[in-house]
């Protein structure tokens, strides 16, 4: 093992961190976003707004992210969507996680017993209001640990956007690896950092669901 | 702008089913591998001693805590820093079979875990020595208690084998890349590889769902 190389190295890696760490952190907001959405639109009443929920989750998980990213970044410009690389990135990641999300939000609201829903709407709550004061803080409690499953995927599922060429971690250690020709060294730098990233959000789901699990 | 036009992908369907046909391929070399592989991984956390136990612990920490992505290019390049010059087929399959091995490993050691101790204590008094005992009575259990979240595996493998396009397999991925390349319509060859990995999905969801009922069945 060269350690002075690691050492020369990883000032670059730590910057790339950082990269991975902010595309990751706007996915999950638009991840979250959407999958919120999906999810609230495959439990309405009303079957065309079902429907679109059902398309949007089907497409998203069953095809590889990858390939999703591919379309957006690559396949855009001839649909008149230009994005650069790290938008493309933050959008491709975050529907394509919002798919999963919303399985998870989903999962979490109709694990709630049922009876919570019966007893809110026998003394005289609405469906919108037995959702938002009944089910949804119960919900939220179950979906801790989903979300924060889905979280972890998405820190991994990052390293994706090299592929489109923005800068990040992954990018970074391939990019060293052939100047270098010491994968060992450079996959070590960056599985370090990625650890840390990875284990930190576990941590903070981990704290999370203690806290608010249902005892 | 440029208009789509979907008619540009007739003249390449050979090369993209070529494509289909090696994600094919990759999917079950690797899944086969994953599968024996994570079998193997999980006896060792559980009962091998712990100078093989605990390498065999940090390296499923290592290949969870980290992309995919990334652990293709170590073992691709990797291998072949150590003199193993292996084609980039065989980096894929050992580089996509080891990181589902993990997530296999990790399900099947709590499979293993929750098979009643009476059955092996059975096993035991009946003649069966440790080994057999583990290889003919708890993992068949295991394995058919987990068959559900490692059928999860597989889906997910598909689609990830999609990540091998970037060491240079002519899998599905390379095959709508190598036609971009001749046909400049990015769109329309990634929606149409997109649709064939949807439909290569629907399959094998299919497929796990008549195994699972088998399993159900024989219980």
């Amino acid at each position: 093992m060269d350690f002075s190389l690691m050492v020369r190295v990883f000032p670059f890696f730590l910057e790339a961190a950082l990269v991975t760490v902010q595309i990751s952190a706007l996915a999950l907001v638009l991840g979250l976003a959407a999958g919120s959405l999906a999810a609230a639109a495959k439990l309405s009443r009303s079957r065309i707004i079902r429907t679109i929920g059902t398309v949007y989750v089907s497409i998203f998980r069953g095809t590889p992210c990858l390939i999703q990213l591919f379309i957006l970044y690559f396949g855009g410009p001839q649909i008149g969507i230009h994005l650069d690389a790290f938008a493309a990135g933050v959008i491709g990641l975050g529907l394509n996680i919002g798919a999963y999300m919303a399985e998870s939000i989903r999962g979490a609201i109709l694990s709630v017993d049922k009876g919570q829903t019966e007893a809110a709407r026998t003394i005289g709550f609405g469906r919108a209001q037995t959702m938002r004061k009944v089910v949804l803080p119960q919900a939220a409690r179950l979906m801790i640990r989903p979300l924060g499953v889905n979280t972890v995927a998405l820190v991994k599922g990052s390293a994706l956007v090299s592929t489109i060429s923005v800068v990040e971690l992954t990018y970074t250690a391939q990019r060293f690896i052939g100047s270098t020709y010491k994968p060992f060294e450079i996959f070590g730098v960056a599985a370090l950092l990625y650890m840390i990233i990875v284990y930190a959000v576990a941590r903070v789901v981990d704290l999370l669901d203690r806290r608010y699990a249902l005892s | 702008m440029q208009g789509l036009d979907f008619s540009v992908v007739t003249p390449y369907l050979g090369l993209l089913w070529m494509g289909v046909w090696w994600t094919i391929v990759l999917t079950v070399t690797s899944s086969i591998l994953s599968f024996f592989s994570g079998i193997l991984f999980a006896v060792a956390v559980l009962y091998a001693p712990a100078v093989i136990a605990y390498p065999v612990r940090f390296f499923m920490w290592l290949f969870m805590g980290t992309p995919l992505l990334l652990q293709l290019f170590l073992i691709y390049f990797g291998l072949v820093q150590i003199g193993i010059d292996i084609p980039a087929l065989g980096a894929g399959i050992i580089g996509l079979g080891l990181h589902f091995a993990v997530y296999n490993a990790d399900i099947l050691r709590a499979g293993i875990t929750a098979v009643d101790p009476g059955q092996s204590e059975g096993a035991r008094s009946i003649g069966f020595g440790r080994w057999q005992t583990l290889r003919y009575v708890v993992i068949p259990q295991a394995v058919r208690n987990t068959a559900p979240p490692i059928g999860n595996n597989m889906i997910a493998l598909l689609k990830e084998s999609s990540l091998v396009s970037v060491i240079g397999i002519a899998e599905l991925v390379h095959a709508a890349q190598l036609a971009i390349s001749e046909t400049f319509r990015p769109f329309e060859f990634y929606i149409t590889a997109a649709a064939l990995y949807y439909i290569l999905n629907l399959v094998l969801e299919a497929g796990l769902r008549q195994v699972e009922k088998k399993v159900e069945v024989s219980r």
